[in-house]
């Protein structure tokens, strides 16, 4: 894009720059780092020029809003048109209780829907299960059958709202158990919007809800894309997540390149089962965090969308330019968020949330202020939807699309993101790919030993973190702390007693084992799960059938 | 000939996920910190019953158990680790706890017999030191 003799000029002056005017100042005030670089290593340049990225071509590599390569963005308009979806992660307690912080949140302006369940649920235990003791409703609502998911959306018409649903091994299970809702509800299937996580692969490298072994888990996964390919036209099959990679320590490059690297895993999964990657390519959907290095941060998502539409394209041959598109919910980063000092985490927050809306994010959620002590408060929820509100209404961000474009140093890292996120993806399909690469362990360790540097960096003061290795004082919690009552785990256990006795027993049982023969078979589980779900047969009940014919991952546990 | 490390015994410690929680990046990088700190670490894995727990202290000697949990399950869980561990005539382990873990549950763990409750932005070595005080005969 750049005229070579131009730039060669630029060189010169460059080094007239750097040899004069800045060499005599730093020879006066030395700066306060001899190095400065990205939390993923990138080299940050003092002033960044052209000269950082000289190969940059607008038609080529930046394009326009909502057209190939989408660094810019996947639609023409982007906020102009309509400002991302609010979207808080929440539940908690029983269907109940989170039903009523789901009106809430709709009171106040939330745009769409985004479920937490409970660990036991997540991991396909009834909530009287032994391995459910003490963890029923703590990190999410506790859903066992389609009674408790009945509650959960009561007076919410499926029709009006999105809904996304962090849910993975067991993810066939509640997405049936939506459907029967919906059907109850009277509403058109077709219609219905929403995402479920069903993301296995970095269940295994991260966030550790895993059920089933990694090949029987991707059969699953097709499963749901060969059926919502036909029976839920604008349902995201699955929402490929780097979020929690990112938390568990790696960096902003490999939150890109492993998050990708899962997708191609994803995609060539599907291909595998004989479905058209345009069938389910546009369904895809993906999930990011938004952490503390600001500009390396907007320019990873520029990154990922850029490398994202090139895969698709290149090497899938998708035709279909949904396909290409990147879309992704962005989710703060809960684990830069401090204990100490509290009130503080409003304030990276609010940094956090506009990164990913300068990186140009379909939603969002904002983390609250307390979540390195508890569950989010309804007051600290507020603040933190809030916060989102600001950036989206007041302060103007939203009025240009993709505004940081053509910035020298965010252009510069966009290239080097994807450069070293397409470097990991090679090294990983030298592996024989993500699924391989995990079961050797080969993405935990990276995301371990980075983890450790950035704890390290902390307790050797490289990398600050305000009020806990530097501007400590003691200080209380201002604020009031949410409390899960811990009635909840009785009040699931009896509901679960009375369902079983009181549910139609032979059609329960038949329908159980119908799936039985279905997963054992080779046949598309979903159909079946929907009737074992709609003779209400329990999440436990189903995952154990599911547990029998493909049978459980045991995680490695080095370190 | 005992080369000198041999010569004192190294401290050891059960890094250990009670419960279903999914979240050791602490319990990790802990572990790792407390290996580097020349100290012999055996990490549990994930979703371990306090059962397991206990047996696998009993089995590796150990004379520190670290819990760590992320899920409010804390309450529940680390008070029965350290039931168990009693019953088994571990009494003496020095039962560690991690975690996000609200100012108001440390009095009551500690009163179940968790002898020190980290919560996040400790630095590592605070628990290294912390150990190797308490081992030592040093008070908290």
């Amino acid at each position: 894009m750049y005229d070579k003799e131009k730039l060669a000029s630029l060189a010169k002056q460059k080094e007239a720059w750097e040899t004069g005017p800045a060499a005599k100042t730093l020879a006066r005030f030395p700066e306060q780092r001899k190095e400065y670089s990205t939390a993923s290593g990138i080299p940050v340049p003092r002033s960044a020029t052209p000269l950082d990225a000289p190969e940059l071509d607008y038609a080529r590599d930046l394009g326009f809003p909502g057209e190939y390569p989408f660094t810019r963005g996947v639609q023409p308009t982007m906020y102009r048109g309509r400002a991302w979806t609010m979207r808080q992660y929440a539940g908690f307690g029983d269907a109940e209780e989170s039903n009523r912080r789901y009106k809430y949140l709709l009171q106040q302006g939330q745009t769409g829907l985004s479920v937490a369940f409970d660990l036991p649920t997540q991991i396909g235990y009834d909530s009287d299960h032994p391995m459910a003791y003490g963890e029923v409703g703590r990190v999410g609502v506790a859903i066992s059958s389609l009674e408790d998911m009945e509650t959960l959306f009561a007076g919410i018409p499926l029709n009006k709202v999105s809904t996304s649903m962090t849910i993975n091994a067991p993810a066939a299970v509640l997405l049936a158990m939506y459907i029967a809702v919906a059907e109850k509800q009277g509403v058109d299937v077709k219609a219905l919007d929403g995402t479920i996580q069903n993301d296995i692969l970095k269940e295994y490298a991260a966030r550790g809800t895993y059920i089933f072994p990694p090949r029987q888990s991707m059969r699953l996964i097709t499963d749901i894309f060969a059926y919502c390919a036909g029976e839920l036209p604008n349902w995201n099959s699955i929402s490929i997540s780097g979020y929690h990679m990112r938390e568990a320590g790696c960096t902003a490059a490999q939150e890109v390149a492993f998050t990708l690297a899962n997708a191609i895993a994803y995609v060539q999964a599907g291909r595998d089962a004989g479905l058209d990657v345009d069938s389910f390519g546009p369904r895809l959907a993906f999930f990011f965090n938004s952490h503390m290095d600001f500009f390396e941060e907007v320019a990873k998502f520029r990154a990922a969308r850029r490398l994202w539409a090139r895969l698709m394209k290149e090497r899938f041959g998708a035709r279909n330019p949904r396909s290409w598109m990147l879309r992704f919910h962005t989710q703060t980063a809960g684990s830069t968020l401090t204990a100490q000092q509290p009130e503080n985490n409003v304030v990276r927050v609010a940094l956090q949330a506009l990164a990913a809306v300068l990186g140009g994010t379909q939603s969002l959620h904002t983390n609250s202020r307390d979540e390195a002590l508890a569950l989010p408060s309804e007051d600290s929820v507020r603040i933190a939807l809030r916060t989102q509100q600001i950036v989206a209404y007041e302060s103007g961000v939203a009025d240009s699309v993709d505004p940081l474009a053509g910035s020298y140093l965010v252009e510069y890292l966009t290239s080097q993101i994807e450069a070293k996120a397409r470097e990991y993806i090679e090294k990983i399909d030298a592996m024989g790919g993500a699924v391989a690469a995990i079961e050797r362990g080969f993405i935990q360790n990276e995301i371990q030993d980075s983890a450790y540097r950035y704890q390290k960096e902390i307790e050797d003061g490289r990398r600050t973190v305000v009020g806990v290795n530097r501007f400590q004082t003691e200080t209380q919690v201002p604020f009031d702390l949410l409390e899960v009552d811990p009635a909840v785990e009785a009040r699931q256990r009896a509901r679960l007693t009375e369902l079983r006795l009181r549910r139609d027993s032979a059609q329960t049982s038949a329908a159980l084992a119908a799936l039985k023969d279905t997963a054992a078979g080779g046949g598309n589980v979903m159909p079946a799960i929907l009737r074992a779900v709609r003779a209400y047969a329990t999440l436990g009940e189903i995952i154990d059938v599911l547990r029998g014919v493909f049978g459980e991952y045991r995680s490695a546990v080095a370190f | 000939m005992p080369d000198s490390v041999g010569l004192e015994a190294k401290i050891r410690v059960l890094i250990a996920k009670p419960g279903l929680d999914g979240h050791d990046r602490g319990a990790k990088v802990i572990a790792r910190a407390l290996r580097d700190a020349g100290m012999e670490v055996i990490y549990t894995g994930l979703r371990q019953t306090p059962e397991q727990i206990a047996e696998a202290a009993l089995q590796e000697d150990v004379q520190v158990v670290g819990l760590s949990s992320l899920s409010g399950a804390h309450r529940h869980l680390f008070p029965r680790v350290v039931e168990l561990l009693r019953e088994k005539g571990m009494g003496d382990v020095l039962v560690l706890g991690g975690g996000v873990i609200p100012e108001k549950d440390i009095t009551s763990l500690k009163e179940a017999g968790i002898t020190e409750v980290f919560t996040p932005g400790t630095p590592t070595g605070a628990v290294v030191e912390f150990i190797r005080r308490r081992l030592s005969g040093g008070g908290a």
